[in-house]
């Protein structure tokens, strides 16, 4: 561990540069599967568990585009529609019956949905790690030593450039108006004339064509496997937790922190704590918020 | 009603006495030598499933085409039985259990992947009922005194400790001074066949005086081994060395060509399976890829001949292999001969006197020489290698002078 870091600051201190810049383009995916789940989260007050499955299906899509001769960066925006459509009939067939039940029914629903969703893209793809071909080029600094593929920075200017949109939507538009009001509160919003079960069923399918977008950035970053779903929803999870609901700078901020986190453990722990290392930020965050918020703790007698 | 209820008390009644009944006899059916394998048709292992059954199937057809089985002087035919355990460990020890109790089975072939074996070996050494398996390379599975299961294939600390012996007789070839100068990195996977494979290259390493620089253990769902790789770059070791399954093989080729990895020797566990090759041509050429099993060995035998007419015949009989078999298969063909061979020598079929035959087992076979050890591994084939050239192909590695070094990689 201590030539480890020795490595770091003292050997070969260049290494930094790459770690960070991974770390930039690891959280900006994250970031937007986060920002997914928290809207769902808070609107719906459903905990989607098939949240990662959803970044894999979507990267499937891709690999099914990519297959048929489509770069899946044109193929996107038909993407996002396949996967919002796919949002709106979970929506019809699952999600609308559990949502006002409470938390366990959500979270078995929806971890059925996961097992689900896996086992029909195993039969329909096979359980071989599939990988997406971006066909860019990857740029070289420092004689070699740090290397930046293009699709990173395409994925961290798509990532933006959805984010951006999604606030812009969420703010002025009559849908993102009546999506924010349901979360605040949904039976006010109900008698101020909102159909929440249209706000419930748009929004979840936002969801799906988010974590879509997430997923064709995931097949030209990372591989595909039916069931490498468990990696990205343990990660939005503890984003999400960590951020707090419909907070978007701190969803995006976390995301980056997890991203830099988990590389920098890869490296001074070892790659077998690089996973741990997400759920020791959580357990940070989730402390210090307890010390914070201690002052305001009242008991109801 | 009443009448209705009585029925389906009465054939419930008569499938739980079948059940009791059935074991005494159905080991062997008139003929036919029954033999039971839970396989993964379906779930994460499946298409390795599939690959298994059908050299299983194969051999059972070339066996039973070519006069089958003659014990007592008389011929029998082999069937095998197969169940679908979703690749799940609990099912495949709940169907191994089903097929001795229920389906009276005494002979088993084995299911696919070293943890499924895991699974299934306590309930095949509970019944006392022999195993021989064709896909379980873990170590452990040969460290429990388990005296019923017998494995065909090298098994898993051979993948990529001879790569080092390999290496070590180039040295001074090389342009290196001594073996000690030598620094190996690697990346395994935190799951039990990786860490049988970590354990043989440690022990190489240290009886080479190699140092080795980088030990990672990856996450078993660890899409992303970049933080890996950027330790390697600033370190500039001589070795490197990964095993993970296909999805460690895709994941590590995927990052060398984004990274630019350079390295003199590469050696990676499953790249066929993961189809580097065609997939990331660039960062796969000059790999160096462990195989159980080449289409050129010498060795000849009865039944198939030698291994290039096993895959000549093989293709002809399923022509979706036509570009090339996967050692799964092969191996499970294997495993078949060693049943046939062990009830010939056995001349019976009492569980323990076909236990001691195979044990005894000493034989030829065109996947290679087969001979157990005290624990059940084979110990008289070696791994192969072969190294994946520019244009995609592979060549065989039988001597450290076949090897292209360095790789002539052009990102």
């Amino acid at each position: 561990m201590l030539d480890n870091l020795q490595l770091l600051f003292v050997y070969a201190p260049v290494m930094n540069v790459q770690m960070i810049l991974d770390g930039i383009f690891i959280g900006a995916v994250f970031a937007l599967a986060a920002y997914g789940l928290a809207l769902v989260w808070g609107v719906m007050n459903v905990k989607n568990l098939a949240q990662g499955d959803f970044v894999i299906m979507g990267g499937y899509v891709a690999f099914t585009a990519h297959n048929i001769g489509i770069h899946p960066v044109l193929a996107l925006p038909i993407i996002a529609i396949v996967m919002f459509l796919y949002g709106l009939v979970v929506y019809q067939l699952v999600i609308k019956r559990v949502i006002d039940n409470d938390m366990f029914v959500s979270l078995l629903a929806t971890f059925g949905l996961s097992l689900f969703m896996q086992q029909v893209m195993n039969l329909i793809y096979g359980p071989e790690v599939q990988t997406v071909d971006s066909h860019m080029y990857i740029m070289t600094m420092f004689d070699d030593f740090v290397t930046v593929p293009t699709v990173k920075i395409v994925s961290l200017g798509l990532a933006a450039f959805f984010a951006t949109v999604i606030v812009i939507f969420m703010t002025r538009s009559r849908m993102g108006q009546a999506i924010r009001a349901t979360a605040q509160d949904a039976r006010a919003a109900r008698v101020l004339g909102i159909d929440t079960n249209k706000v419930y069923m748009f929004t979840f399918g936002l969801n799906s064509a988010i974590c879509g977008i997430a997923g064709v950035l995931v097949s030209m970053i990372w591989v595909l496997q039916p069931f490498y779903g468990i990696v990205y929803a343990l990660r939005t999870f503890a984003i999400v937790t960590a951020a707090g609901l419909g907070n978007l700078p701190g969803v995006i901020t976390m995301s980056f922190i997890l991203g830099w986190v988990e590389q920098y453990a890869g490296i001074v722990a070892g790659a077998e704590y690089q996973i741990a290392a997400a759920v020791f930020v959580l357990i940070g965050v989730l402390s210090w918020r307890q010390v914070q918020m201690r002052r305001q703790r009242q008991v109801v007698r | 009603m009443f009448k209705k209820y009585s029925i389906a008390a009465g054939a419930a009644l008569a499938v739980g006495l079948a059940g009791i009944v059935a074991p005494a006899v159905a080991k062997v059916e008139g003929d036919t030598i029954v033999i039971g394998s839970s396989l993964s048709f379906t779930g994460k292992y499946s298409t390795n499933g599939f690959h298994t059954q059908k050299g299983y199937d194969f051999a059972v057809k070339r066996i039973n085409d070519t006069g089958g089985v003659k014990v007592g002087g008389k011929s029998y035919k082999i069937k095998v039985v197969y169940y679908d355990d979703e690749s799940t460990p609990s099912r495949a020890s709940q169907l191994t259990e089903r097929l001795v109790n229920q389906d009276g089975v005494k002979f088993m072939l084995g299911p696919y992947s070293s943890s499924m074996t895991k699974a299934v070996a306590p309930v095949t050494e509970k019944y006392k009922v022999p195993m021989v398996e064709a896909e379980g390379a873990s170590r452990s599975l040969f460290t429990q005194g388990y005296r019923y299961i017998f494995a065909v294939l090298s098994t898993s600390e051979f993948y990529l400790a001879p790569v080092l012996d390999l290496i070590a007789e180039r040295t001074k070839k090389d342009g290196y001074k001594s073996v000690s100068d030598l620094r190996i990195a690697m990346a395994f996977e935190n799951d039990p066949f990786s860490l049988d494979v970590r354990a043989g290259v440690v022990d190489t390493a240290k009886k080479h005086g190699m140092k080795i620089v980088i030990d990672d253990k990856l996450p078993a769902d660890l899409s992303d081994m970049s933080a890996t790789l950027t330790k390697f770059k600033a370190l500039k070791p001589d070795i490197l060395l990964v095993s993970g399954h296909s999805k460690g093989a895709a994941t590590a080729a995927r990052q060398f060509e984004e990274m630019k990895i350079n390295t003199r020797y590469v050696s990676i566990t499953h790249c066929e399976s993961a189809k580097v090759h065609v997939k990331f041509p660039k960062s796969a050429n000059g790999l160096l890829c462990p195989t159980q099993w080449l289409t050129n060995l010498p060795n000849s035998e009865p039944i198939f001949g030698n291994a290039q007419k096993y895959d000549a015949d093989f293709k002809k009989a399923y022509p979706e292999y036509k570009t090339g078999i996967p050692y799964q298969t092969t191996q499970a063909s294997a495993a078949v001969l060693v049943w046939k061979d062990a009830f010939e020598r056995a001349n019976s079929f009492d569980t323990e006197k076909v236990r001691d035959a195979i044990s005894a087992t000493d034989m030829n076979t065109f996947y290679g020489p087969i001979k157990f050890s005290e624990a059940g591994n084979n110990i008289a084939k070696p791994m192969f290698y072969r190294q994946i050239q520019p244009d995609g192909s592979y060549t065989n590695i039988v001597s450290h002078k076949d090897m292209t070094v360095p790789r002539k990689v052009s990102y």
